[in-house]
This record gives structure tokens, sequence and C-alpha cells, in this order.
């Protein structure tokens, strides 16, 4: 008896799926373009650039900005 | 005969990441706010208390807020903190998307664990080793633009490094083996960004006052958020990946669901 016949399929890793660039691509530019803006308006609104005037934003985002570690004031 | 599909899998499956990614970092978001507020909160509190004694000191008045300090670390926080965490969740996703499969014989929940250790790694701690938080008070208004141009260029080149790294491990992984390649990917990535680090220039604009306990609590309150973020969303994405893998593959042998190790 040298093989056991059943292999222990817990330990046994199915191949995880790959997905093909392309099917990823518009997805990925898409993700990519609001996460970008969403870290925008987190991170930086009001602070080095203003697109909507005022301090409304800075101020309302203030302490979390500060937390996570953007450049603040 | 069965309907055409709406979708092709691939582009299904992509969606189905993308949707869990935000989610996932909406309770990520939520359960850094309890650090934040828990830890971060009285930092940021005892910063602008000793800001407030500058500006009575000097003579000058505090001008006047938008928004009160209570709702500012309340809602503010928590709408800062949550929407950062979808957003994180979803580059995270996507960056999963790309990396399954790809990264030799890995579970879903390894990768995803990897993944987010990676993000953790360049987005968090290589840019604070250079530009760490600061609390309200330390920082010059007329630097703000040179210090987010900074801030952000940092960041930028650590996630270049990164993918940069991951591909000099791939390549190197069929001739050298696993181990030595994720030897000469990790070198890579600290060799190249502590060059990026020690080019940069540097900021300090601590006041010499400014308590040094406070500083300290509020950047390891910072941290911890922010590892909080990042660990939640490693483990619950890979959880739920790998648990719904396991399903569809389940249902595509027909055979009754394993339990999970």
């Amino acid at each position: 008896m040298a093989m056991p016949s059943v292999l222990p399929t817990p330990l046994a890793v199915p191949a995880l799926p790959v997905i093909p660039l392309r099917a990823l691509a518009p997805w990925a530019i898409f993700g990519l373009v609001i996460a970008t803006l969403l870290v925008y308006f987190v991170g930086a609104e009001q602070g080095a650039l203003s697109l909507i005037s005022g301090t409304s934003v800075h101020e309302f985002l203030h302490d979390g900005r500060h937390l996570l570690g953007f450049p603040c004031h | 005969m069965r309907p055409e599909p709406l979708m092709r899998p691939e582009h299904a499956m992509v969606r189905t990441l993308l949707v869990r990614g935000m989610l996932v970092g909406l309770v990520a978001g939520m359960v850094s706010l309890i650090v934040a507020k828990v830890l971060g909160e009285p930092q940021v509190a005892a910063a602008i208390a000793y800001e407030s004694a500058h500006a009575a000191a000097a003579g000058g008045t505090h001008e006047p807020e938008v928004f009160s300090r209570n709702l500012q670390s309340t809602i503010g926080l928590a709408t800062g903190v949550c929407v950062l965490g979808v957003a994180l969740g979803g580059i995270y996703s996507l960056a999963y998307a790309l990396a399954q499969g790809r990264l030799g014989a890995l579970s879903a929940r390894a990768t995803a664990g990897l993944l987010a250790l990676a993000g953790f790694v360049t987005m968090v701690v290589v840019p604070f080793l250079k530009y760490p938080a600061n609390p309200p008070s330390i920082g010059n208004p007329e630097t703000i633009g040179q210090r987010t141009v900074m801030y952000f260029a940092l960041l930028g080149a650590s996630i270049l490094a990164a993918f940069v790294a991951v591909k000099i491990g791939r390549s190197f992984a069929p001739k050298r083996g696993l181990w030595d390649a994720t030897i000469i990917s990790a070198g890579f990535f600290v060799a190249a960004m502590g060059l990026v680090i020690l080019v940069l220039p540097g900021v300090d604009e601590v006041p010499a006052d400014f308590p040094a306990s406070v500083l300290w609590k509020f950047r390891i309150a910072s941290l911890a958020g922010q590892f909080v973020t990042w660990a939640t969303i490693g483990l619950l994405f890979g959880a739920l990946t790998e648990h719904s893998l396991r399903s569809a593959q389940a249902r595509a042998t027909g055979r009754a669901l394993e339990p999970a190790l």
C-alpha cells in the first residue's frame, strides 16, 4: 500500500479560475476612475485643490482626513 | 434550449468581485470607524485644544466653523472613513480579480489575505514612513500644495513598485522557486521604495512645543485604523470568495458542499 485510496480533499487546492485581461479591463478602468474621484474628495478637495469654493467639504471630512493620513491644512 | 446568458461568465465574475469588494470595504470602514473614534478622536481633540490655546495666547480668535466639531467628529468622520473604505474595497477587488489564479497554487483566502497585506504595506506603511499622518495644528497651510503632491507621488510610486515587484517575482518563480522569487520581489520593492523615500524632500512642520505623546498616539491611532481596514478587507473578502467558489464548484460537480477546512 503505497498510496492512500482517497486523497485528503481539504488539502487539495482547486485551481482558481483566471479572469482574462480583456474581461477585466472595462471594469478596472471604470472602477479606478470612480475610486480615484472618491479618494480625491475624501483626501484632497478644498485642501491642495478646490473644485468647490469654500471650506465646507474640508471641514466636514476634517477628522477623517487627518486620521486617514492625508495632508491637511 | 437554454437562453443566452446576459453577461459572459468572466464579466459576471468581475462584477460579483467588484460588488463584494465595495461592500466589504464599507464594512471595513465601519469597523475602522470604531478605532478612529476610540483611539483617534481623543488625540484630535487634544491637538485642537493645543491649537486653541495658542490662538488665544496670540490674541487671535478662532474663525467660525461651518460644521460644529461635534458633527465633524461623528457624521463627518464616519462619511470620510466609510467612503474611503468603499473606494479601497473596490480597487482591492479589481486587484484581486487580476491576481486570482495568477499567483501560483494559492487558495482564494490566501490570495485575498496576501493582497490585503500588500495593500496595507504599499498604500499605508510606505507613505507613512516618509509623510506620517499629522493631527490638526501641525502643518503650514502655505505648503499644503507641495505636501499633497509629494504624498500622492510617493503613494503612486509605491503602487507602481508593488506591481513591478510582483511581475519580477512571477518571472523568477519558474527558474528559482517560490522562496527565492519572493525574496527577490520583496528585495526589489524595499530597495526601490527606500531610494524614493531617500530622494523625496522631507517635511517637518511640528511646532517645537507640540506635545510629543499626543503626536505619537495620534499616529498610532491612524496606523491602527488603517490596519483594521485592510485586515477586515482581506479576511472578509477571502472568506466570502472562498465560500462562493466552493459553492459554484459543488454546483458544477453536483456533489454535496464540502465543509471548509
